[in-house]
């Protein structure tokens, strides 16, 4: 298991260099969106309109920040648990997102979307929003302001650990749960 | 009967609401600190690293220790002898929230169901109310999370089920939840009463200290003999693999109509956020 700093946007080559289990700390410029806001992003792609970030190489961190204290960017913010945003995920995989940060497991059709688009999905480290805030430097509201916490926010991110869950070549981090062991079988 | 001002109530419901939100009690930071020894796996551990790392710098910084604040559970004893002075007493704990999540930056994470439109205050908060003898408000908060409580059921066994029924729904469910709950988690377990009563006794039992005994010795051997076999299951903390997949197992039980065997199993992440006061 590999360790890399990487710079987001992610490029293909980048994404797709990536295996499950890699730790990987990232800088630059990623995007918050979690459920309110996937369903106005996916409204918005079925009427053809713009979104409000590029999604070439975008990461999109599964967030809903604390409000921020004075001299810093955001209050906590941890991963929110990703299966929610499951339906949504592939179409934005399809436009060229690079990469998705949440905590806990996928469907089937994220995880086949990630192999056919060179994608891959980061779990952090779910309740650790304090020690996470370090590492995002500055937050800026791009839409959807009216959503409070579930705003769309460009992050400008330095170091921010997360782990490769699962790649694009159908590796997967998270343990089989062992029921024969706990006497379920 | 003895009063109590209503702003009493509001200022130590807006108290607790800010520092359970920033500390970790102590019997959980034991509890996961004796995990944190047991596991091998580099992943493992980095886990139990960055949340201790999270929640000494949350308590120094101020920062809230998870942006999921929760929605506000209060579990609420009145006394027969009390009265609050001024203002209804849910009225009261609700303003309270109200100040506690707006003046700790709290994230306020209450919405319409349908809509989805933020309430904006995080109320209302869900309150359950006990009538107690005496002439005190014991008054219990819990910051919970939704992560965790997406994970939780109900459902109602046969009374041919039994334990071995209530066992296997138990395992099943923290099997199929694996990481989405924020592991190593705590499980709390409501057996008996009804089909609404249940969850409350499951949600009660969280509020038990971590490493307690059960003064039930039927009860604290399953509670024993369930967290070895949950933990057996191998799924780890955040679900990376290790031995500690739930800090702890608490039941509570009350009696049940002789057709129905009532289980509700409610789930909270290590991230076990709550505090009390008597007033």
């Amino acid at each position: 298991m590999a360790r890399y700093n990487l710079r987001c946007p992610l490029s293909d080559e980048d994404a797709r260099m990536l295996r499950a289990g890699d730790v990987v700390f990232l800088s630059g410029t990623i995007y918050t969106a979690r459920d309110a806001a996937h369903k106005r992003l996916c409204d918005m792609l079925d009427r053809g309109d713009p979104l409000p970030f590029d999604c070439k190489g975008a990461v999109i961190y599964y967030v809903g920040p604390t409000p921020a204290p004075e001299g810093q960017a955001v209050g906590a913010a941890g991963p929110t648990t990703s299966y929610r945003m499951d339906s949504y995920a592939p179409r934005l995989y399809s436009l060229g997102c690079k990469a998705s940060i949440g905590k806990g497991k996928r469907s089937e059709a994220v995880r086949q979307s990630l192999e056919e688009y060179g994608g891959v999905y980061f779990g952090a480290t779910g309740g650790a929003g304090a020690l996470l805030s370090m590492c995002i430097e500055a937050a800026k509201v791009i839409a959807f302001d009216d959503l409070g916490p579930e705003a769309v926010r460009e992050l400008t991110v330095r170091n921010f650990p997360v782990l490769v869950i699962n790649d694009a070549h159908g590796g997967n981090f998270y343990v089989t749960p062992d029921r024969k062991a706990a006497g379920l079988e | 009967m003895r009063s109590i001002p209503a702003d009493a109530v509001i200022k130590a419901v807006e108290d607790m609401c800010i520092h359970a939100n920033r500390y970790l009690p102590q019997d959980v930071r034991d509890c996961l600190e004796r995990s944190s020894a047991s596991e091998t796996s580099p992943a493992a551990r980095e886990v139990f690293r960055q949340i201790r790392e999270n929640y000494e710098l949350a308590e120094k910084s101020g920062l809230p220790l998870c942006q999921d604040c929760g929605l506000a559970v209060l579990l609420v004893d009145v006394g027969d002898d009390v009265h609050v002075e001024g203002m209804n007493l849910r009225e009261a704990i609700n303003e309270g929230v109200r100040r506690g999540y707006d003046k700790g930056l709290l994230r306020k994470s209450a919405c319409d169901p349908f809509t989805r439109v933020n309430t904006k205050d995080n109320t209302p908060a869900i309150i359950h109310f006990d009538m107690v003898p005496g002439d005190k408000i014991h008054i219990r908060f819990m910051a919970k999370g939704g992560g965790s409580e997406n994970m939780s059921r109900v459902t109602m066994l046969t009374p041919a089920q039994g334990w071995p029924g209530i066992r296997n729904f138990v395992l099943n469910l923290v099997a199929e939840a694996g990481p989405n709950p924020c592991p190593p988690t705590i499980i709390g377990i409501g057996i008996g009463g009804t089909f609404d009563y249940a969850p409350v006794l499951a949600k009660k039992a969280l509020l038990r200290k971590l490493g307690d005994v059960n003064p039930d010795p039927r009860l604290d051997a399953m509670e024993k003999e369930l967290l070895a076999d949950i933990n057996r299951l191998g799924i780890g903390p955040m679900g990376l693999g290790g031995v500690t997949t739930s800090l702890d197992v608490k039941i509570a039980v009350a009696p049940c109509h002789i057709a129905s065997l009532p289980l509700a199993v409610n789930i909270q992440c290590h991230s076990a956020r709550h505090e009390e006061v008597i007033l």
